[in-house]
Order: structure tokens, then sequence, then C-alpha cells
């Protein structure tokens, strides 16, 4: 059965309306009926999602979908944007992270999910401190040594940067600062990392290194990626969700989750038209 | 492309090129034109700059020697020195800067980094914008009632510290808005990268936004002082006097001394008849204009040691 979810009221009954939904018990981060509004205007509604432990999950669609919106309410971080405003609950291992309680406690999340941005931003220190800055004000105890080294090597980058520790992080290439940013955010030793289309700044080889990266941190990660390269989406995804944007009365845009299923359900047999079309290029 | 001229490529006589005109020498004589206008308008700046410093080196070089910076003014021109005034200069610009650097950086941080944009901080955007075009004497009013007269107590009346407190409110608004200026050219995404890690926002300030924007906050702070330092109205206002013939002690005390600054010596030294003291005034001039020279390559240089250790 085919679902319109712009015709399904606002309120009401709360019922996922997309093809393939099934509430998960592996999963680490659940979103529920979640809509974001910038101000009054609507930007992304009613997503219900669930991120299942230990599986790359890729958001795909088109510009303005709503998608980087979405990720970004994974870790709070559109708390940092004047009038951003969330309803529904995003579940963190069972806990909403929407819940007052986490208002002063935001931090201690962020840590928990990190993130990684479609820009590399090393910070203006060098690569050590660039890692261990994230530690430091997390109040870490162990072995800091250690620490940075155990990350520079889990984003395959130690044996490049092992000689130049005191040097700038701006002082590395493009793919290298975004490995360092990978490392930076696996430093504080997070259960889940959302990426922000992290490679779309990047050349083929050193997008290639960090396709090769992903499917090692998945072992240890719970990986969330958004992305506008489909044949990223296809090679490193297990699970993809796509995404789609309709406009409004208002003459806004309004994004909406349309399918959500494992990859090779969403690149081979989807079960909406839509997205079929944008998977096959025929749109967006 | 006019039929008069050779041409460049074999196959221009096709359609399509006829349907443009290059008119390039015309073009090219237009760039040449812009040129000129504007090193002219260049020029005449550094003429007229040039035209002064020269005026005054004429009529202050043979007054300036060592006796002449150490000396204090005197009813005798050719005994009369700065030293008063340039060491009042001195001062009065340590503690100004003392006064106004934690206050103006402070608030720019406030307002570019932790306050929401509510009708509050409009008010407050506003009041600075206007303030900072406020004329000086009207500072100088308001610090002879507020500093000078009111806090007596703490400051003596016309002393050292009325004065650095009066100039301090003067610059106050420029420090803020180049504070905040300097706050703005930090990319955000490097605040959200430190966010994201789990940083309060106080650790994001203090690790990654303030050490970037510190050279653009150090150079405008140092411009502002340069603006200090040239300060007249507001100091005759508050009560600088013209003839000091002591210095004041390096200590608490001495920030209750009273204090004269070389602008308003100069004025001094201008207004009165004999063409000596005018040729002390030139003197005092290159002082001064020594002291600003100094300012500002320190400004040059801390920002480009900054710049550097990134």
């Amino acid at each position: 059965m085919k679902q319109d979810p712009i015709n399904q009221p606002l309120s009401g009954q709360i019922k996922p309306p997309y093809s393939g939904y099934t509430s998960s018990k592996e999963a680490i981060l659940q979103a529920e009926k979640v809509s974001v509004f910038y101000g009054s205007y609507l930007a992304v509604r009613d997503v219900f999602l669930d991120i299942e432990t230990n599986k790359i999950t890729a958001f795909i669609g088109p510009s303005g979908c709503g998608k980087s919106t979405l990720l970004r309410c994974f870790n709070r971080l559109n708390d940092l944007i004047l009038g951003a405003r969330v309803e529904g609950s995003i579940k963190f291992q069972g806990e909403n992270l929407y819940d007052k309680k986490f208002d002063r406690k935001i931090e201690e999340v962020r840590r928990r999910i990190g993130m990684v941005f479609q820009k590399p931003t090393p910070f203006s220190k060098s690569i050590y401190e660039n890692i261990a800055f994230g530690a430091k004000i997390n109040g870490y105890q162990g072995d800091m040594d250690e620490l940075v080294e155990r990350s520079l090597r889990q984003a395959a980058l130690w044996d490049e940067v092992k000689d130049k520790l005191k040097q700038s992080g701006l002082s590395l290439s493009g793919g290298q600062q975004q490995r360092l940013c990978i490392a930076r955010a696996i430093a504080v030793q997070p259960d889940v990392i959302l990426m922000d289309e992290p490679c779309s700044a990047l050349d083929p080889i050193s997008t290639l290194r960090i396709e090769d990266l992903l499917h090692e941190l998945k072992e240890q990660y719970t990986i969330v990626i958004v992305t506008h390269n489909m044949q990223q989406a296809s090679r490193v995804s297990d699970m993809t969700a796509f995404f789609n944007v309709e406009p409004t009365d208002k003459g806004g845009r309004m994004g909406y989750l349309v399918e959500y299923d494992r990859t090779e359900v969403i690149f081979q047999s989807p079960k909406e038209e839509s997205t079929r079309e944008y998977v096959s290029g025929r749109f967006g | 492309m006019t039929s008069k001229e050779p041409k460049l490529f074999a196959n221009e006589s096709s359609e399509s090129d006829s349907l443009f005109k290059a008119s390039l020498p015309f073009r090219y004589n237009l760039d040449k034109v812009f040129a000129i206008v504007t090193w002219a308008a260049t020029l005449s700046g550094l003429i007229v700059l040039g035209i002064l410093l020269i005026d005054i080196l004429i009529d202050g070089f043979s007054r300036l020697d060592w006796s002449f910076i150490t000396s204090y003014p005197s009813r005798r021109a050719a005994s009369a020195g700065i030293l008063s005034p340039l060491v009042g200069s001195i001062w009065i610009l340590v503690v100004t800067a003392l006064i106004a650097f934690p206050l103006g950086v402070g608030a720019g941080i406030y307002l570019e980094e932790y306050s929401n944009d509510n009708w509050f901080t409009r008010l407050v955007e506003i009041n600075i914008a206007n303030l900072a075009a406020v004329p000086s004497i009207i500072y100088g009013l308001l610090g002879l009632q507020v500093f000078v007269r009111w806090f007596q107590p703490i400051t003596n009346g016309r002393s050292i510290l009325s004065g650095a407190l009066t100039l301090a409110l003067l610059i106050l608004p420029i420090i803020i808005i180049g504070t905040r200026e300097a706050l703005r050219t930090v990319p955000s995404s490097l605040r959200q990268a430190g966010f994201a890690l789990g940083a309060t926002r106080w650790q994001v300030i203090r690790e990654h936004v303030f050490p970037l924007a510190l050279p653009g906050i150090l150079t405008g702070t140092i411009l502002a002082l340069s603006r200090a330092i040239g300060e007249t109205a507001p100091l005759i206002v508050i009560g600088a006097l013209t003839f000091i013939t002591f210095l004041p002690s390096i200590s608490p005390q001495g920030l209750q001394s009273p204090f004269t600054v070389l602008p308003i010596q100069i004025y001094d030294w201008v207004s009165r008849p004999q063409v000596e003291f005018h040729n002390n005034a030139a003197s005092g001039i290159i002082v001064l204009m020594l002291l600003l020279l100094v300012m500002n390559a320190t400004a040059i240089f801390l920002r480009n040691k900054f710049q550097k250790s990134r």
C-alpha cells in the first residue's frame, strides 16, 4: 500500500508514514515523529527512524530535504541555531535527548554522539592538540599520548603524521584534515558518529580512503552518514533512508522521510516510485 | 571587431563575430584613466601628509634633543621640555588600556558569542554604535561630573585616574565594535566543531575562537588607544593642567596625582605669542608622532606574531 505522507494529519495517531518501517530492538537512536521548525517554518516533518547499532546508515535525498537538519538533531546541534525547535522525541539508548533533564547535560550527550562535518574543520592547533582537546575538556583521566596514537591509528592517519604531531592541523591536505577530524571524534570514545557529507570537499582518492575507514569503524561505532553521492551510499551503507522535499502552502519547502530500508532494497527494489526515480538518477 | 582591424583568427568573418564589437582600445584607455584617477587620489592624501611632516620637522627639529625630552615645562622657551607631558601621556595610555581592554573585549565577547538576539541586545548595539560617534568633549563633561566630582574620594579629582577613566569610556565603543568584528571573522564551523566534541561555550571561546580573533582584537585596541593618546578636549574639560613640574610616583598613589599630556602641552605652547614656543610645539608634535608610530608598529608586530603562531 502506498501512503502519501503529505496528506497525513499532523496530529492524531502516530503512524510511521513511510514504507519499510519496523521498530527494532537493536536501535541505538530512535526518532519518533520528529519535526524540526525554524521559527514558524517547518523544515522536516514527522520522521520515524531507527538507527541500528554498529551499522552504517546513509541519509540520501535532494537538496533541502532536511537530511542534514535531522542529523543535527541527534546531537542537539540545532540548539545553537536561533529559533530552531524540535518536536517529537529522539531516543538515545532509550532516553529522550530532548527531555529537560538533558538540557544541562548536553555536553555529555555530544561526547557520546560525535560529529564530522562537510568541510574539514581542524582547530588551529597542533595535530596532537587537535586530538587531545576533546579528551581534555571531557576530563579524560587516561594516558593522553596513548589516546592520541590510538585515535590516529583508528583513523588511518598515524603513519602519515607520527613524525609531525607538533605541526598545525591546518598544514595537512584536505583528505588528511578530514581523517584528523574523524580521529578527533573517535578520541572522545563516542557510541555514534554522525557524518554530514564528509567527503563532498575531497578528491576521489581521499574519498575512497575514508570509505574504507568507515567499514573498519563500524565494528566499534554506529555511523550515520549524510551524502549526496549515491554510489557512496550504496558502497558504504547497510541501511539507507531516502528523504524528499515538498513545497508547502506558505511557499516554503518541507522535507520528509519517504523510505527506509536495507541499502540493497532501496537501490534495487524500492517500494516507492520517487525513491526509484531518485536512486536511478532521474531527478534530484 | 571593426573591419579596419586585421583579422586575428581565420574564421573571423563568421556571422556570430559580427554581433560583438570588442572596442578594445577604448576599454584599455578607460582602464588607464581609472588607474590614474585612483593613483591621484592616493597621492593627494600622501602629499598633504608629507607637507605637514616636512613643515613640522623644519620648525621642530632644531629644538629636538635629549634635554628637550628630559626637562620639565618652563616659562623660558629655551629651557622648556616635554618630560612631564610625555610621562603623563604614557601613564594615561597604560591606565586607559588596562581599563578599556578587559571591559571592551568582555562586552564584545558577550554581545557576539553569548547574547541572544532580543530587544535588549539590539538596544545595546544601537547605543554602542551611537556612542562611537559622540563628540569627545561630551565624554569630557561626563568625566568631569562622574569621575572628578562624584568619585572624588577614589580618583582624587583631577587626576590620572579620572583622565584614564574618561578616555577609557571614549574608546570603549571602538574596542567593542573591533572585538565583535574580529570574532565574526572566525568561521562558525569551528565553533560547531568544538560544541560537537562536548565543549561548553566558554571552552570553545577560550580555546578556538579567542586565539584566532586575538590579532584583530589587538589591532583594534591599539588603534583605539592611538585615538585616545591624541585626545585633548575631554582632558581639558576634566582639568588636566599644563604646568606640571613633577612626575607621578610609580605606585597606586601615582594614579591620583594631577597630570598633563602631550596634546595639551602642544596646545598650550601653540597658543602663546612667542615664536620660540611655537618651535617647542613642533618638537612636541614630533615626539607625539613618534609615540604613535611606536604604537602602530607594535600593533603590526603583535598581529604578525600571533598570525604566524597559528
